[in-house]
């Protein structure tokens, strides 16, 4: 059985068909990357399938339980952790916790415990009775992840959960992510940090204007480009850009200290990087050749640059 | 975990959400606790007035503003937060948020309607014949203006201000139409048919017959129109609230 089974999902809105027929399913125990451009139709995905929204066609269920037939079974199984980080800001951090775990029904010694742990975990121990509203967004969002997992959820579904975050905050979210997964897990994540998809998620899934144009993991949908790839240059001095114009050269890009040649004939591209290199007495000080990131991938599946 | 148990827990954790939050926001105090008795003192006060036989109606009255000032705030007041979506993402359906929001609003009736009572038998000698009768009414009554107040709550809107005004907009006119000023004996043609049609006069009637045994409808009458529409408002608040769920997320 998997985690997460959703089939021929359709939502409409007036004449704009915001999420159009999309099936997919999560393995138990994965990471799942939800991964598209603004306005892809992801926030919309997450609300349908994690029961928040009514679906036109389709189905979406949870650990074989259907979320629109079955509500309140499917989201007894399931974190959330919406875009925005909605935790009540009248309440304080311990509250809020209280709340959740009240709502899963978890007993009051266990509550306890648990709101204990997690507030040391997100670092709020000493703000735990002060009103959310005067936390700063890091702290907000930390609050929010905490009552998303609570209830130490089978499925975690994260809306964006590191945009507009600080590093330390970031990183809290991401060794989150992390921890929950290798207790059991299974995570849901949107995003359209194509970084964060890459290091996170085991199957990334690429949506643009409300359909899947392509699933699979990072590293075989980088593949799925590798008539593209990639040369990365760099020298003992700088370089003009008309230095890459050169035969199987498609474009170069200056990236940090290096050069990114991109080529469908790398083999000849050092060749000539390196010939060129020493006619004009210059030292080679790193070469690489790299496959399409999946940002490229991604670009060249959604159009979007 | 049985789905009834887990759906009636939501319901109270919903309620005790509401009442952390909500009872003590401007609003509710303004429009809940403040506004009753200001209508009170400006009709009451100086006028001669029989304070024993327009009692019921001044009780009704508080009662009918105090449960339902809570709802119309909390929904609105989520949705400009963006609470809303967390919540609906609790193991929760669209019914425990309503009935959490009604039962939140008439606990809040209840028990300040409930003081205002003990505080005004002090001072004015009250003999209720039924009992039973008035403490039915008082649950009742405030369940039935409660999800009026849930049903006030259902329009499309973030803005708790724009929904005040608009449940205010509904709920003023129904003091005076309501039998709490001119008695229902003495209305007839337009001004009881009006009457007919708000369950604060049912409210108002059966406080009547609770407490001095002279009502104009049946108790039994005025007990089923306020089930009824008890029933009608909540179905008519999920009904709203589900198709305008997309617009406050």
């Amino acid at each position: 059985m998997n985690a997460i089974e959703v089939d021929h999902l359709t939502k409409r809105f007036g004449t704009v068909t915001a999420v159009d027929d999309i099936s997919l399913s999560v393995q138990n125990g994965g990471i799942f990357g939800f991964l598209g451009p603004n306005g892809a139709g992801k926030t919309t995905t997450i609300r349908l399938i994690t029961g928040v929204l009514m679906p036109d066609a389709g189905s979406a269920r949870i650990r074989g339980i259907d979320i629109h037939r079955h509500p309140i079974d499917a989201k007894m199984q399931m974190g959330v952790i919406p875009e925005s980080s909605t935790v009540y800001g009248d309440l304080s951090a311990e509250q809020n916790l209280h709340l959740t775990g009240k709502m899963y029904g978890m007993p009051r010694p266990i509550r306890e415990e648990r709101v204990d742990e997690l507030l040391t975990k997100m670092g709020l121990l000493a703000q735990r009775k002060y009103p959310v509203r005067t936390f700063s967004k890091g702290m907000k969002q930390r609050v929010s992840i905490a009552c998303a997992i609570m209830h130490r959820p089978a499925v975690l579904f994260l809306d964006e959960p590191t945009s507009g975050l600080d590093v330390q905050s970031r990183r809290l979210v991401v060794e989150t992510i992390h921890q929950m997964n290798e207790e059991g897990s299974t995570v849901f994540l949107t995003t359209h940090n194509i970084e964060e998809a890459n290091t996170l998620c085991r199957t990334v899934c690429i949506i643009n204007r409300g359909r899947i144009v392509a699933q699979d993991s990072p590293e075989r949908l980088r593949r799925m480009f590798e008539a593209t790839q990639s040369v990365e240059v760099s020298f003992s001095r700088g370089v003009r850009k008309d230095f890459f114009q050169a035969e199987g050269i498609i474009r170069a890009e200056p990236c940090g200290d290096k050069w990114r040649v991109y080529t469908d004939n790398p083999d000849r591209v050092v060749k000539y990087l390196v010939s060129r290199a020493d006619r004009e007495s210059l030292g080679i000080t790193s070469l690489a050749i790299t496959g399409p990131s999946l940002e490229e991938t991604f670009v060249q599946l959604t159009g979007c640059t | 975990m049985k789905t009834p148990v887990v759906f009636l827990r939501g319901i109270l954790t919903i309620c005790e959400k509401n009442i952390l939050l909500y009872y003590t926001k401007p609003p509710v105090l303004m429009f809940g606790i403040l506004f009753p008795i200001f209508m009170f003192l400006a009709f009451f006060v100086g006028r001669n007035l029989d304070l024993v036989l327009f009692f019921p109606g001044f009780l009704a009255m508080m009662l009918f503003f105090t449960a339902s000032s809570v709802g119309p705030l909390i929904t609105p007041w989520e949705k400009r937060e963006k609470t809303y979506e967390r919540l609906l993402s609790y193991p929760v359906i669209p019914e425990s948020i309503i009935i959490g929001d009604i039962l939140a609003g008439a606990i809040f009736g209840l028990g300040i309607s409930l003081i205002i009572w003990i505080v005004s038998t002090l001072f004015i000698p009250m003999h209720i014949i039924n009992p039973a009768l008035f403490l039915f009414t008082f649950v009742l009554g405030t369940i039935a203006c409660s999800s009026l107040g849930a049903l006030l709550a259902s329009p499309a809107s973030n803005s708790p201000p724009n929904v005040m005004i608009f449940s205010n907009l509904i709920r003023f006119p129904l003091i005076f139409i309501s039998g709490i000023f001119i008695p229902l004996s003495q209305m007839q043609g337009l001004s009881l048919a009006l009457a007919s049609c708000s369950p604060l006069t049912y409210v108002v009637d059966l406080f009547n017959a609770a407490i001095s045994g002279g009502s104009f409808f049946s108790p039994l009458l005025d007990g089923g129109v306020l089930i009824a529409a008890t029933v009608l408002f909540i179905l008519l608040a999920r009904f709203i609230q589900v198709r305008n769920l997309v617009k406050g997320l």
